[in-house]
């Protein structure tokens, strides 16, 4: 058993493979799974080795969600492929009205062992109805498990653990991170538990808390951030609900700044939830309001330029980490003021 | 013919063909009618009405779909008697306690109904699958569940199937796969052909069956349903109790095409459209679209003419109907009256037997509503439980 690199895509593949290998009652239905092994080569190989296990359907995708819960319900382990993650909007009552409700509402007695698997994010001029990151919605849905990943370890991981789990998990992945690279163990015991954040670099300055595409952008932020002397900690929170605040809180005790960084628009975004629980938790530690960086609060535009700017660079986590770096409650109040920018090079904002 | 026939007949797309006629119509769906003109019955028409759909559509063959199916015991009658018994008793009683103030939030009583639903289950194994509504009590007590739980979940208790955390609408048993109660109108149909697909890669004979109301095939939900049934051949059989009414508003007015059950035509499956206040015409037909689930040959709509005598909800208004109709429907077509009175023509069931059978139903419905009244309220911490599996 060894180590290889593998993309995300290569890596969710292997995932599907060895978890519907150990039991048959994993299955995937959604549409076009089978003509090109998925829409992002995530379902590569799978139709050939079950053939009966991969479902394409016409396209209705309230009924794949719906399907999805009602095998659930009588013994079977799906994954529902949402195609694209902005297509949820079109089964929002099978996912908010029955998957997160039918095991309170039951008392305890239906069992929902599902994952709604949705490709999310921007960056690929897919414009407004292709590019949302719709996390917060069903972070703020009672029943429901949110998981985000970053690495393509933690995809394999996480997603071998949701498979497993007896509750619903909805599974963003980020569609710009299909063929990013990392090393991915080749055991087919290797499971990440749900609920477990990460730190990916140590710091003892800042904290930039943050999950899915935004982690590439937050270790770029903090290598450049080391190079003016300045120690970044970069959390990447892998699963949003339940969160990890216990590692979140240890970070934070520690650097008495935090940040939180993500794609999602800023308003009643996830940064919000985890700044405002900081705030309660944590306020004799802070030296700084805890700062947020999203995307504007407009649709995803898609014109390159002007989806660029409305989503968060790594200038903009830098100004952040500035401005609470600087922070001086009272006018009178002496700080060193450091600067994070004029930087000779700009960051690059993709891979 | 009396305001009741009329309602019938405007709530089908096609006005009945002509004099002593069993012409099929060019579209739609197939009535026998009386040398007055005046619908027969529509027990004696189904068949010709699925025989037609079937051969239009080629859903299966015509001799299939013709096939009777064997004539139920008489035991097998008394057992659905006593479940439409038991089902109306409960159901009056719920209203009571509602009316008391005992019951909180709001009811939908199916009262009316019974044939319907009894008919439905009859043909149905106890691993097989349900899902119900809004309306649900009378799903659940008729796939066999506890009354004593129910009244119990409807009273907020910690006994309750749900733990007091569904109440009346959300009622579900999983132990006999009753998959649950559903709040959203059309919510069901997507689950069911969950429970479809999880039959057929599970390799078992069992079947699924939703029940909704005209109101529901109007759903996005059903149409999407309806189609992937189809295509993938699930053992799943559509249940509509067409009550006339989706909370205020008249299917006559609501559904386009005028049947629920025309509509299988477009999806190439069976439909059937039956009488739902006769138990018997109900379980004839259900036990039809069942056999042909099981067997592996796909769906099948069944679309039940009945009616409800309470409002959409406990304290509904109902300006949109009038009391003459109410009471026109309870006097001609009370489904359990019309039972008892072939039980007793049949010699199946004396009044004494009848008897009997209303008392035990009283009394367990008794003992339900002395469980529920009797127990405890759940502790008000207990809303934090029975989220997730693994929290």
């Amino acid at each position: 058993m060894g180590v290889r690199d593998l993309s995300c895509s290569l890596a969710m593949a292997e995932a599907l493979a060895e978890e519907m290998e150990r039991d048959p009652t994993v299955f995937i239905i959604g549409e076009d799974l089978v003509a090109h092994g998925g829409i992002f080569g995530q379902f590569r190989g799978l139709p050939e080795r079950f053939p009966e296990r991969i479902i394409d359907t016409p396209i209705s995708e309230t009924s794949i969600v719906g399907a999805g819960i009602g095998a659930a319900l009588t013994g079977m382990r799906p994954i529902i492929d949402m195609h694209f993650a902005d297509f949820v909007t079109t089964a929002m009552d099978e996912i908010v009205n029955q998957m997160a409700k039918l095991r309170y509402m039951s008392g305890g007695q239906a069992k929902l062992p599902l994952v709604l698997w949705a490709p999310d994010g921007a960056g690929i001029s897919a414009a407004a109805q292709h590019s949302q990151s719709l996390e917060s919605w069903f972070i703020h849905t009672p029943g429901l498990k949110v998981v985000a990943p970053f690495e393509p370890a933690d995809v394999k991981g996480l997603l071998k653990s949701a498979i497993r789990d007896d509750d619903p998990v909805i599974f963003f992945q980020h569609k710009r991170l299909f063929r990013w690279t990392g090393p991915v163990a080749e055991h087919h015991e290797y499971l990440i538990p749900l609920g477990k954040a990460v730190v990916k670099r140590s710091g003892s300055e800042v904290t930039l808390l943050t999950y899915s595409r935004m982690t590439y952008e937050c270790l770029e932020a903090a290598r450049l951030l080391a190079q003016k002397g300045i120690q970044a900690e970069v959390i990447d929170l892998r699963t949003l609900k339940p969160l990890d605040f216990e590692l979140i809180a240890q970070s934070v005790q520690k650097t008495r700044h935090a940040v939180v960084v993500h794609e999602a628009c800023m308003t009643g975004g996830f940064g919000a939830e985890i700044a405002a629980r900081i705030s309660e938790e944590l306020f004799e530690c802070l030296e700084a309001p805890v700062r947020r960086v999203a995307a504007k609060d407009v649709p995803i535009p898609f014109s390159p330029v002007l989806e660029k700017f409305v989503l968060p660079q790594v200038e903009d986590i830098l100004s952040a980490v500035e401005s609470v770096l600087n922070y001086a409650p009272h006018a009178s109040s002496a700080r060193r003021h450091r600067s994070v920018h004029h930087f000779s090079h700009h960051s690059k904002t993709s891979k | 013919m009396c305001s009741v026939q009329r309602a019938l007949v405007t709530s089908v797309s096609h006005s009945p063909p002509g004099k002593g006629a069993t012409a099929l119509p060019s579209q739609g769906l197939c009535w026998l009618v009386s040398e007055e003109g005046v619908p027969k019955g529509i027990i004696q028409t189904f068949v010709n009405s699925y025989l037609w759909l079937c051969m239009q559509t080629r859903a299966s063959s015509p001799t299939t779909a013709a096939k009777q199916s064997a004539p139920l015991l008489p035991e097998k009658k008394v057992a659905l008697f006593e479940k439409m018994v038991l089902i109306r008793v409960f159901e009056e009683r719920v209203a009571e306690l509602f009316a008391q103030q005992l019951i909180p939030g709001f009811v939908h009583l199916s009262i009316g109904q019974e044939a319907s639903t009894v008919g439905s289950c009859a043909a149905l194994r106890s691993d097989d699958y349900i899902v119900s509504t809004h309306r649900g009590h009378a799903h659940i007590l008729a796939k066999g569940a506890d009354p004593k739980y129910m009244m119990a979940e409807s009273l907020g208790k910690k006994t309750g199937y749900c733990k007091g955390k569904g109440g009346s609408m959300h009622i579900a048993d999983f132990s006999k796969n009753i998959l649950g109660a559903n709040g959203v109108v059309g919510g069901g149909f997507p689950i069911i052909i969950g429970a479809g697909f999880s039959i057929k890669l599970r390799k078992t004979d069992q079947v699924g069956m939703v029940f909704f109301g005209d109101g529901a095939s109007n759903r996005g939900t059903f149409h999407e349903a309806c189609n992937m049934a189809a295509v993938f051949k699930l053992p799943i059989v559509f249940v509509c109790e067409n009550n006339m009414y989706a909370s205020t508003s008249p299917a006559s007015k609501m559904v386009a095409g005028g049947t629920i059950a025309g509509r299988a035509h477009a999806y190439g499956i069976p439909g059937v459209i039956t009488d739902g206040s006769n138990v018997l015409a109900v379980a004839e037909v259900v036990q039809e679209a069942v056999d042909r689930a099981r067997n592996g040959d796909g769906p099948s709509i069944v679309e039940t003419e009945t009616y409800r005598y309470k409002g959409h909800f406990e304290g509904d208004k109902q300006k949109y109907r009038s009391q003459d109709e109410i009471q026109n429907y309870r006097l001609t077509r009370d489904p359990i009256d019309r039972f008892e009175r072939i039980l007793l023509e049949e010699g199946i069931l004396t009044t004494a037997a009848i008897k009997n059978i209303w008392a035990a139903a009283q009394a367990r419905v008794d003992e339900a509503v002395r469980f529920g009244l009797e127990s405890p309220l759940p502790e008000p911490e207990e809303a934090l439980d029975d989220l997730f599996v693994n929290p």
